[in-house]
């Protein structure tokens, strides 16, 4: 076990928080009452966890497929290692890709490095989003490939065990 | 199934929330609707499953948690069953099929790295299959914003 960045309160406010906020006129003070502290302080904690980053935002969270967005593209590319960085940042910079993080290459058969995920309502959106992608890479890129999800075998959020 | 207002509440409301008394007094008033219509249309994106939460979205690494994503070439006649076995783990939050001869990808969320490798291990004894680990090593982007 690696020590707990959160004190005992955060980590309660997390636990009462993470599956979502009350829909009520006054979320806080119910969070509040359920946690034991005064409302004031779960919106101060609250704004300070969003601060260091602990929470990444507050909001809607809305599935993908009930969007329409059922085409669910990895991009896969294979960049030399000198360039990540360079095509890394080439990648974050583009508005319509939702994650983008270096992986490591499975060599022989898996030389792709940078992973990069879009979402499109249909195929030709999507190809088009990694054309996109392509043209950022320019010459960087050595090769890649492109893995849609056929199936969601499992989702579950990634939850703190109480 | 949903209307323009959802759109507007689905395309305005993914971030920002405000940490005020009565947050959705303040963001209905910028909308342009009611208080209590705002938060019955929520929850009805939420028990439809447009929306999957609604609240804030936690870094996992933050609060002390290891991810890491691996993948496996699964034959399509051991989809089922190989699925099966690799969600039996409480460990395993995601789990997608792709059309790729590797085939089998999921993220493994665990409080300490040592579970996240056991993990790795025991999927591997269960299936036969080699599971490959392919940890982020860099994130150069996270930007969960749909339109709706």
């Amino acid at each position: 076990m690696t020590d707990s960045p959160l004190d005992p309160v955060d980590r309660r406010i997390v636990l009462a928080t993470q599956a979502g906020l009350p829909l009520v006129e006054r979320p806080y003070h119910a969070i509040a009452e359920a946690v034991g502290i005064p409302a004031s302080e779960v919106m101060e904690r609250l704004a300070r966890m969003q601060r260091t980053g602990l929470i990444r935002r507050i909001g809607a969270v809305p599935d993908h497929y009930a969007l329409g967005y059922a085409f669910n593209g990895m991009t896969v590319w294979d960049v030399a290692d000198d360039d990540i960085a360079e095509a890394g940042a080439r990648v974050a910079a583009l508005p319509f890709v939702s994650h983008c993080y270096q992986r490591p290459r499975l060599l022989p058969d898996w030389p792709y490095c940078l992973f990069a995920m879009v979402h499109a309502r249909d195929a030709g959106a999507a190809h088009a989003l990694v054309a996109e992608i392509a043209a950022a890479l320019g010459p960087l890129s050595r090769g890649h490939r492109v893995l849609f999800s056929t199936r969601i075998l499992k989702k579950t959020g990634l939850r703190l065990a109480g | 199934m949903i209307d323009d207002t959802d759109r507007l509440i689905i395309n305005q409301m993914q971030g920002d929330f405000p940490l005020t008394e009565r947050p959705f007094a303040v963001v209905a008033a910028t909308l342009g609707l009611d208080e209590a219509d705002l938060i019955t249309r929520l929850e009805r994106l939420l028990a439809d499953g447009v929306l999957s939460r609604f609240g804030p979205m936690f870094d996992a690494e933050r609060l002390g948690g290891h991810t890491t994503l691996a993948a496996m070439a699964v034959p399509a006649e051991r989809v089922d069953e190989v699925a099966a076995a690799v969600n039996a783990f409480p460990e395993v939050a995601h789990n997608y099929l792709r059309d790729h001869t590797l085939s089998m990808w999921f993220v493994i969320s665990a409080e300490s790295p040592a579970r996240v490798a056991e993990v790795l291990t025991e999927v591997q004894a269960a299936t036969g299959l080699p599971v490959h680990d392919m940890p982020k090593l860099c994130e150069f982007r996270l930007h969960l914003r749909l339109e709706a």
